[in-house]
C-alpha cells in the first residue's frame, strides 16, 4: 500500500485529464464553424445587385449606395446616446428597443440600428462614429428605378427576416434579398456573391490581420444584369390608360411566349420601396384593402372570362367533330333547357364564324352540348373538355417565372360530383351549360387568358409565357421557355375561329372600335359578378374584358385585358386592347378618340359603390 | 566507482523523457509567444528567444550536476537546504516586487525566483534527516522535525506572499508516508480537503449539520462495538471548528482575488467577462483543437493571445489547441511515465537517501502536474503554478533541471 499510492493517484490523474480533454476537445468542442469562433471576425464585402433592362435595352433598375448603422451589441461600450440619437434621427426609447432586439438576436452579429441613410445623413454621421464603439455604418447597395411603373414585374427587396435566416444559411440580419416579382424569382441571379473575409482578432478585439493569411477569404462576385422581355414603353403606356381603372393587361408576343406587357391596377411607383421612407409606404401600401395596389391581379385575380371562352368551346367541338364549321343553327333569343333559358341579345341563324361575331349564347349553347354528348356520360365529356383546355395551359399553373399566381379553375368530373353529391343525385350536361360561354365554374387569370389567345394566334401552339429575355454573362434563359406546347386542337380548326375573330372587328361587337390599317382578331366578354354587402349578395357592374391578336396572319401580340366593372367589353377593354396593339405595332395612335376616352375615364364612382352604403345601379 | 562507466547507468528513459518535454515546451512557447517583430528563433528580445537560452544554459548546469560525485549531495544536503533557505530570507531585503509578491532576485534584464531553487534543496534535506539511522518516522519527536524542516521554507514563502508555491509542499507527504509515516496522516489531509471544499461549497451551517449527521449514523452503525461517545464528541467539535475556521480564514484572511479563485471551481461564479476569465478562455482554446488541433502556430486563440498567461501558466492550453486531443495525450502520457519512472527507480535504490530524495522528485512533479493542467482544464482552482519544464521562465525549469539530474546522478552512482 505504501508504495502503490503515488502511483494510484498519477493514474488516477491520467484518467481524469483523459477524460476531460476527450470531453472539451472532441465530445463538445471541435466546432470547425469559424464563424462561432470569438477569435475571428468575419466582414462581408457586398457585390452590386445585377440591372434590370427591357427587351429594347432600356435600363429600368439599376444601384444606388445606402448606409445603414450597423451594432454588434457586445462591442457597446457606454455612449452619449442623446446625441448619438439626434444623430440617427430616432427617439431614445426605439434607439433602447432597437439594442435590445439586436442583443436578443446575437451580441456577436451585426444588427442593423437604422437602415438606409441618405448621403446627407451619412456624412454628418460618418465623423463622428468613431465615437460610438461597438456600432459602425455598411456600406450596401439600394436600388434605383429609372421608372415609375413596372413596380409588379421587377418586385422588390426587402430585408431578410428570422424565418430566411433560418432556412437558408447564406444571409445575416440585415441583409437585402428579393421578395418580390423578378427580384424574387431570379435572386440568385441579380444577387452575385458576398465575399467573405475572415480577420484575426486579438484578446482586446483587434485586428491583428487576415485569418491564415486569407486562405478562406473569397472576392465578391457581382451580380448578373438580366434582360426582360417587357417594352418599358408599351407598359408605360398601359399603365398610364389603366389610371382611374382596375384590372390588367397581359400582352404576349405568341411567336415566342415573350411577356411584353404585365400591367396590373392600380399599381405604385417602385421608387416608394426604396430608402427611409420604406416601411412607412409598404404599410401604406399592404393596408389598402380595398384597391389593393400590392395584388397583381394579372397574375393573382382569378376571373370568370365570360365570352372569349367561346373560342375554346368553338375549337373544342370541331376537333371532337360535333359540329362542323359551316353549321347553322338557329337562335330564337335564348338557349331552352328545362324550363330554364339562357338568354341570347341576338335573333337569327348563325353560322361558327358569325356566332363569333356576334357573340351568340344559343349558338355556342348548342356546340357545347353536342360535344358533352359524344360521351356516354356528361362525366367523361367533362374530362375530355378539360384535357383540351389544359392543353391550352388552363386550370393549373401557366409555369411562367414570376413568383406568384393561380391556378384558375377548369372544373373536373369529381368537382361536379361532389358539388351535384353524385351519385345520390346525377347530374347532365346541361349543369355545366353556363361554361360554354366562359361563366359558371370555369375561372382564369388574366395571364391565361393572354396564353390561350396567343394559343389561337399561332393556330395551336405556345410557349410558356416568361419575363426572362436574356441573363447577360452566361446569355441563357432557362431551357423550358424553348419548348413548344401544342394544343389537342389541330391546326386547321384555328381558321373558322380567327376569321370568327376577324369578324367581330369587321361586323361584329367591336366594329366600332377597329383600328385603320391593323388586322386584328378579337373578342368582347362581359362577365357577372357579385359581392357581398353585409351579407348580402349583390350584383356588381359586369367585368369588362377583351382578348385580342393582331396582325391576323402574321401576329406579333397577343393579348388580354381585363376591367374590373367596366361594363360590356369593347366599352374599356376593347378600347384599351386597340390601343395597346396600335401602340406596340404603329409606334403611335391614330385612334386619339379612342385614346383620349381611355385616358380620361374614370370607373372611381362606380368602385364606390358597393362603399358608398347607399342603394346603387349597376351596368349603366 | 569509475566515473567512465558511469554515464552508461544513466536511466535514458528519463533523460529521453525530458528532453522530450523540454522541446515541445519550447515549441509552444513559441507559438505562444509569437508576434510581428519576430526575427528568427534566436531573437534574444523575444520570450521564446529568451527560453532557448535558459534551455541551452540548462545543458551546462545537467553537465555539472552529473559530474559532480553523488555522495556530494548527501554530505552538503544541509548546507544546500541552509543556503537555500537564506535566498529566500533575503528576498526581504534585496527582492524585486512584481504583482504584490516579493519572489524575484533581479539581475538587470534577468530575475531568479529562488523558491524555484528551494524545492530540490528541501528535498535534499529531507532525504538526508529521513534517511538518517536515528531517525524513525513512526516517532512523534522525528515527525515533528521532519515537519520543521517543511515549515520554514513554507513560512517563508507564504511571506511573499506566494500561495501556489507552498501547495507545492504538500508532495513531501508522500516520501514520508513511503517511510513509515502513519495512513491517519494522508486519511486526515483527504478529510480536510472535503470539509474545507464543501464548507465552501455549502456553507459552514450546512457542513456542519452533514458532520454531525454522518457522526451519528457511524455510531449507530458501531453500536455493537460500544463505542466511546466522548471519542465521538472530540472527532465532531474538530471537525466543526476546523470547518469555521476555513470559513473564517477564507472570509477574513483571503484576499479577494483568492476568494474568486475557489469560488470559479466551486461553480459560485459563472461570469466568463470577468474573474473566470482565464479558465473560460483556456477551455475555449482547447476545445478548440478537436481530435488533430488546428497545426502550430495556427491557433485562433493562442494567435489573439485570448488565454493570459499562456506561456507560462497556461501553455497547455496551447498544445490543446494547435496539438490536439491527440498532441495533449502525448503531453499528459509523457509525464505520467515520467512520474512513475521516477517511483520505480526510486523504489530500486539501495540507499534510504536516493529512495526518498526520488520519491520527493517524483511527487512535487506530480503536483505541479495534477495541480496545473487540473486548472488549465478547469477542474481545479486557479493556482499559479508552472507546469515542469514546460512552462516559460528560467527559474522554473533550472529547478525542476537541477531536481531531476540530482536524481539521475544518484540513480547512476547506485
Amino acid at each position: 500500500m505504501r508504495k502503490a499510492v503515488l502511483y494510484i493517484l498519477v493514474l488516477i490523474s491520467g484518467v481524469l485529464f483523459t477524460a476531460r480533454l476527450f470531453y472539451l476537445q472532441v465530445f463538445d468542442g471541435a466546432s470547425d464553424s469559424l464563424d462561432k469562433n470569438n477569435a475571428i471576425k468575419i466582414m462581408y464585402d457586398y457585390p452590386q445587385r445585377g440591372y434590370m433592362f427591357d427587351r429594347n435595352n432600356k435600363l429600368l433598375v439599376s444601384n444606388q449606395p445606402s448606409y445603414d448603422v450597423m451594432v454588434i451589441p457586445k462591442d457597446v461600450k457606454p455612449l452619449d446616446t442623446l446625441e448619438f440619437c439626434r444623430l440617427l434621427k430616432i427617439t431614445n426609447e426605439e434607439f433602447k428597443e432597437i439594442l435590445r432586439k439586436a442583443r436578443v438576436y446575437s451580441p456577436r452579429l451585426p444588427s442593423v440600428v437604422v437602415p438606409q441613410l441618405n448621403k446627407a445623413d451619412y456624412a454628418s454621421l460618418s465623423e463622428k462614429m468613431h465615437k460610438y464603439e461597438g456600432f459602425y455604418i455598411q456600406r450596401r447597395s439600394l436600388r434605383e428605378y429609372q421608372v415609375d411603373h413596372s413596380a409588379n414585374v421587377m418586385g422588390y427587396i426587402a430585408e431578410v427576416n428570422n424565418a430566411i435566416i433560418q432556412k437558408n444559411p447564406y444571409y445575416q440580419m440585415g441583409e437585402l434579398i428579393g421578395t418580390a416579382g423578378v427580384e424574387k424569382e431570379y435572386e440568385d441571379v441579380l444577387r452575385g456573391e458576398k465575399g467573405v473575409k475572415y480577420i484575426q482578432k486579438d484578446r482586446f478585439n483587434r485586428d491583428i490581420g487576415p485569418y491564415k493569411d486569407g486562405i478562406y477569404d473569397t472576392l465578391p462576385t457581382r451580380g448578373k444584369d438580366i434582360q426582360l422581355t417587357i417594352d418599358a414603353t408599351l407598359q408605360k403606356y398601359g399603365q398610364e390608360l389603366m389610371i382611374n381603372k382596375r384590372g390588367g393587361i397581359v400582352a404576349i408576343e405568341p411567336a415566342t411566349g415573350e411577356i411584353l406587357a404585365l400591367i396590373t391596377a392600380p399599381s405604385y411607383d417602385p421608387a416608394l420601396l426604396v430608402g427611409r421612407d420604406r416601411s412607412r409606404n409598404f404599410t401604406k401600401l399592404w393596408y389598402d384593402t380595398i384597391a389593393k395596389p400590392l395584388y397583381d391581379r394579372v397574375l393573382m385575380g382569378e376571373y370568370p372570362p365570360g365570352s372569349p371562352f367561346k373560342a375554346l368551346t368553338a375549337l373544342i367541338a370541331l376537333e371532337e367533330q360535333a359540329i362542323s364549321e359551316s353549321e347553322i343553327v338557329n337562335c330564337q333569343g335564348g338557349y331552352h333547357f328545362g324550363r330554364r333559358v339562357l338568354r341570347c341579345h341576338h335573333r337569327g341563324p348563325v353560322s361558327m364564324v358569325s356566332s363569333i361575331a356576334n357573340s351568340c349564347n344559343t349558338y355556342f349553347c348548342t356546340v357545347y352540348k353536342s360535344t358533352m354528348d359524344k360521351y356516354p356520360n356528361p362525366q367523361e365529356g367533362i374530362d375530355h373538355w378539360r384535357a383540351h383546355l389544359s392543353s391550352f395551359g388552363l386550370g393549373d399553373f401557366l409555369g411562367y417565372d414570376l413568383p406568384s399566381g393561380k391556378r384558375g379553375n377548369i372544373p373536373t368530373s369529381t368537382y361536379y360530383n361532389r358539388i351535384h353529391q353524385y351519385p345520390q343525385h346525377r347530374w347532365s350536361s346541361l349543369a355545366t351549360i353556363s361554361n360554354s360561354i366562359g361563366q359558371g365554374e370555369v375561372l382564369l387569370t388574366p395571364i391565361q387568358m393572354a396564353n390561350f389567345t396567343a394559343v389561337i394566334a399561332n393556330r395551336g401552339f405556345y410557349y410558356t409565357p416568361h419575363i426572362i429575355k436574356n441573363i447577360i454573362g452566361p446569355d441563357t434563359i432557362p431551357g423550358k421557355f424553348k419548348e413548344k406546347h401544342y394544343s389537342t386542337v389541330s391546326a386547321e380548326h384555328f381558321e373558322p375561329v380567327v376569321e370568327g375573330m376577324h369578324q367581330v372587328y369587321e361586323r361584329g361587337t367591336a366594329a366600332s372600335i377597329r383600328i385603320p390599317g391593323i388586322e386584328i382578331c378579337g373578342k368582347t366578354g362581359t362577365a357577372e359578378n357579385y359581392t357581398r354587402i353585409n351579407g348580402k349578395r349583390m350584383q356588381l357592374t359586369d367585368h369588362s374584358i377583351f382578348v385580342a391578336f393582331a396582325p391576323k396572319d402574321d401576329p406579333k401580340i397577343a393579348i388580354a385585358v381585363f376591367v374590373e366593372n367596366g361594363y360590356w367589353g369593347s366599352r374599356w377593354a376593347g378600347r384599351i386592347a386597340g390601343l395597346m396593339i396600335e401602340k406596340y405595332l404603329k409606334g403611335e395612335i391614330t385612334r386619339t378618340d379612342m385614346e383620349k376616352f381611355v385616358l380620361n375615364g374614370s370607373l372611381e364612382a362606380e368602385y364606390a359603390k358597393p362603399y358608398s352604403g347607399q342603394p346603387f345601379t349597376i351596368n349603366r | 566507482m569509475g566515473a567512465t562507466k558511469t554515464h552508461l547507468r544513466f536511466d535514458w528513459l528519463i533523460i529521453f523523457i525530458y528532453i522530450a518535454l523540454v522541446s515541445m515546451g519550447w515549441v509552444n512557447i513559441y507559438s505562444a509567444s509569437l508576434s510581428d517583430s519576430a526575427q528568427g528563433y534566436l531573437d534574444f528580445t523575444q520570450i521564446y528567444g529568451k527560453q532557448m537560452m535558459w534551455i541551452g544554459l540548462s545543458l551546462v548546469l545537467i553537465i555539472f550536476i552529473l559530474a559532480i560525485e553523488s555522495k556530494f549531495y548527501e554530505n552538503y544536503a544541509s548546507v544546500i537546504y541552509i543556503a537555500s533557505l537564506l535566498s529566500l530570507v533575503g528576498l526581504f531585503v534585496f527582492g524585486r516586487t512584481i504583482a504584490g509578491t516579493t519572489a524575484w532576485y533581479d539581475f538587470g534584464g534577468f530575475s531568479i525566483q529562488p523558491s524555484e531553487f528551494t524545492k530540490a534543496a528541501t528535498a535534499l534535506a529531507l532525504a538526508k534527516y529521513v534517511s538518517d539511522i536515528q531517525t524513525n518516522m513512526e516517532e512523534l519527536k522525528h515527525q515533528i522535525s521532519a515537519f520543521i524542516i517543511l515549515a520554514l521554507p513554507v513560512v517563508l514563502i507564504i511571506m511573499q506572499p506566494d500561495p501556489g508555491s507552498v501547495l507545492v509542499y504538500a508532495a513531501f507527504v508522500f516520501p514520508l508516508y513511503r517511510e513509515g509515516l502513519h495512513g491517519v496522516y494522508l486519511l486526515l489531509g483527504l478529510f480536510a480537503t472535503v470539509i474545507f471544499v464543501s464548507t465552501l461549497a455549502f456553507g459552514v451551517i450546512w457542513a456542519a449539520i452533514a458532520i454531525v449527521l454522518l457522526a451519528g449514523i457511524l455510531y449507530y452503525k458501531n453500536r455493537r462495538k460500544r463505542p466511546k461517545i466522548l471519542k465521538y464528541v472530540f472527532i465532531v467539535t474538530a471537525c466543526i471548528g476546523f470547518a469555521f475556521s476555513v470559513s473564517y480564514i477564507f472570509n477574513n484572511v483571503f484576499k479577494q482575488h483568492h476568494r474568486d479563485r475557489f469560488n470559479i471551481v466551486l461553480g459560485k461564479e459563472v461570469d466568463t467577462r470577468g474573474i473566470g476569465y482565464n479558465t473560460n478562455q483556456s477551455e475555449i482554446a482547447i476545445s478548440n483543437g478537436g481530435w488533430f488541433g488546428k497545426g502550430w502556430t495556427q491557433g485562433t486563440q493562442t494567435k489573439g493571445n485570448f488565454v493570459p498567461e499562456q506561456h507560462t501558466d497556461y501553455i497547455f492550453s496551447t498544445v490543446g489547441e494547435e496539438w490536439g486531443f491527440l498532441g495533449s495525450m502525448v503531453v499528459v502520457l509523457l509525464f505520467i511515465g515520467l512520474i512513475t519512472r521516477i517511483i520505480y527507480r526510486s523504489e530500486k535504490q539501495k540507499s534510504q537517501f536516493g529512495r526518498v530524495y526520488g520519491y520527493s522528485v517524483a511527487a512535487i512533479i506530480f503536483i505541479h502536474f495534477f495541480v496545473n493542467i487540473g486548472m488549465v482544464l478547469g477542474v481545479f482552482p486557479t493556482v499559479g503554478i508552472p507546469l515542469p519544464f514546460f512552462s516559460y521562465g528560467g527559474s522554473a525549469l533550472w529547478g525542476f533541471t537541477i531536481l531531476l539530474f540530482i536524481f539521475v546522478k544518484l540513480d547512476a552512482a547506485n
